[in-house]
């Protein structure tokens, strides 16, 4: 492993390195091109995987992509029927990106710690974190997203002015209590992007720091930890995707609903 | 760990995801899948359709076969019955073959009977002719005594 190479900094200095983003520019203004660039290539594989079985869909006996890309579909379009009882264009593709971005993103994490950060210290990159998981920007990026649709929902579908006494007259519905419902209310619609963002990041982040850490082990005792711990964490990513999904199509379908 | 623009170019690869996904992923996809149910139940609802045409078709061979044994049964009746018939036809036709048969041999017999008796006659009026007329002489005239010749042969 890699623990050589950075031993002089330490098993900390060899923490903060596996966590520390590839970065450019200064401030705000820094973009951390191993998140952008890890999240457009697996919306890539995903897209392109898609977008082949779509090529070749046919009604008749599918092949092996086309059966997989329907088994998400119809999981999918499950969760949403579920869920959500109005008409959507937008809800369950939305739902569908999202389960499977995320699940790719999570399953950059299978792959070994030192793997992909030594090949990139031999492309000459000082720092490299493949998970965008366990970027915050990620995640919020598209809790954001959701969040923005949510209000976009709310106000085509309910108006502005039943969506505004919705927030001023509920749960209490009484004049003296408009203050203490608006901050019920922004608490509740401030809360969904912040959980949504903060599970996955925190899920995920949790999840790389203890394979960081086992890698820290020595080379005996690693297998029996790291092994037991991927296996879990299989379960892990796929479940963090699908509660993202879920409480995506959740809160989207809130926002359809009329009061 | 901070926010920062990361999050803008984040938020626009996946607008885009979600868009590419929603023109030309999920429709297609979803047609299809609709299209296979569709096409699935067709087939099962024309299974159905077929099973039950078969058990018809079973029952309707089932009545013509019960109609050709019954036909059949008539006919052997009626064969055996026509049999029947002609064996006590022929045996009928047999019996009076056989009657007519000893009745002509019974005719014949009779008639050779009479002409042996004729015969006989002729041949014993004759013999007591000529001894009549050995006897007589010349007494005894044929022609003129034609009459009770024929007479006595005739008793004979």
């Amino acid at each position: 492993m890699a623990t050589e190479t950075h031993a002089a900094e330490g098993a900390t200095g060899y923490i903060i390195h596996h966590l520390t983003p590839l970065t450019a520019g200064e401030g705000f203004w820094t973009l951390h091109l191993d998140t952008l660039f890890f999240s457009a290539f697996l919306g890539g594989v995903f897209v392109w995987f898609f977008k082949s079985a779509a090529d070749k869909a046919t009604s008749d006996v599918p092949g092996l992509a086309q059966n997989f890309a329907e088994m998400l579909i119809e999981f999918v379009d499950t969760q949403v029927k579920d869920s959500f009882h109005g008409k959507s264009e937008l809800i369950a593709p939305l739902a569908l990106t999202i389960f499977c971005w995320i699940f790719l993103w999570n399953l950059m994490d299978m792959f070994p710690v030192d793997l992909l950060s030594t090949v990139g210290a031999m492309m000459g990159l000082e720092y490299l974190r493949v998970v965008p998981s366990t970027d915050l920007n990620a995640t919020f990026a598209i809790s954001i997203s959701v969040f923005c649709l949510i209000i976009f929902y709310n106000l085509k579908i309910k108006g502005l002015w039943h969506f505004s006494k919705e927030l001023l007259f509920h749960p209490f519905d009484h004049p003296l209590l408009i203050p203490f419902n608006i901050l019920l209310n922004f608490v509740e619609y401030l809360a969904k992007p912040i959980s949504l963002a903060l599970r996955l990041f925190g899920n995920l982040y949790a999840g790389e720091l203890i394979f960081i850490l086992i890698a820290l082990l020595p080379w005996g005792i690693q297998p029996l930890l790291s092994f037991p711990w991927a296996v879990f964490h299989i379960l892990i990513i796929t479940l963090q995707a699908f509660i993202f999904m879920v409480l995506t199509i959740v809160y989207l379908s809130m926002a359809h609903e009329d009061h | 760990m901070s926010i920062n623009a990361t999050l803008i170019g984040q938020m626009i690869t996946f607008t885009l995801l979600v868009w590419f996904t929603m023109k030309y992923i999920w429709p297609p996809l979803f047609e299809s899948l609709e299209q296979r149910k569709k096409k699935i139940a067709e087939g099962l609802a024309a299974a159905e359709k077929g099973h039950e045409e078969i058990l018809l078709a079973e029952k309707k061979a089932k009545g013509i076969l019960v109609q050709a044994k019954e036909e059949s049964a008539t006919i052997v009746n009626s064969a055996q019955k026509r049999a029947n018939e002609i064996v006590e036809e022929s045996k009928e036709t047999a019996k009076k073959e056989g009657e007519r048969l000893i009745f002509a041999a019974k005719a014949q017999i009779e008639q050779e009977l009479q002409q042996a008796k004729e015969g006989l006659r002729k041949e014993i009026s004759a013999l007591a002719l000529s001894a009549a007329e050995q006897i007589l002489g010349a007494e005894i005239d044929r022609t003129k005594h034609q009459e009770i010749l024929s007479k006595v042969s005739n008793q004979l």
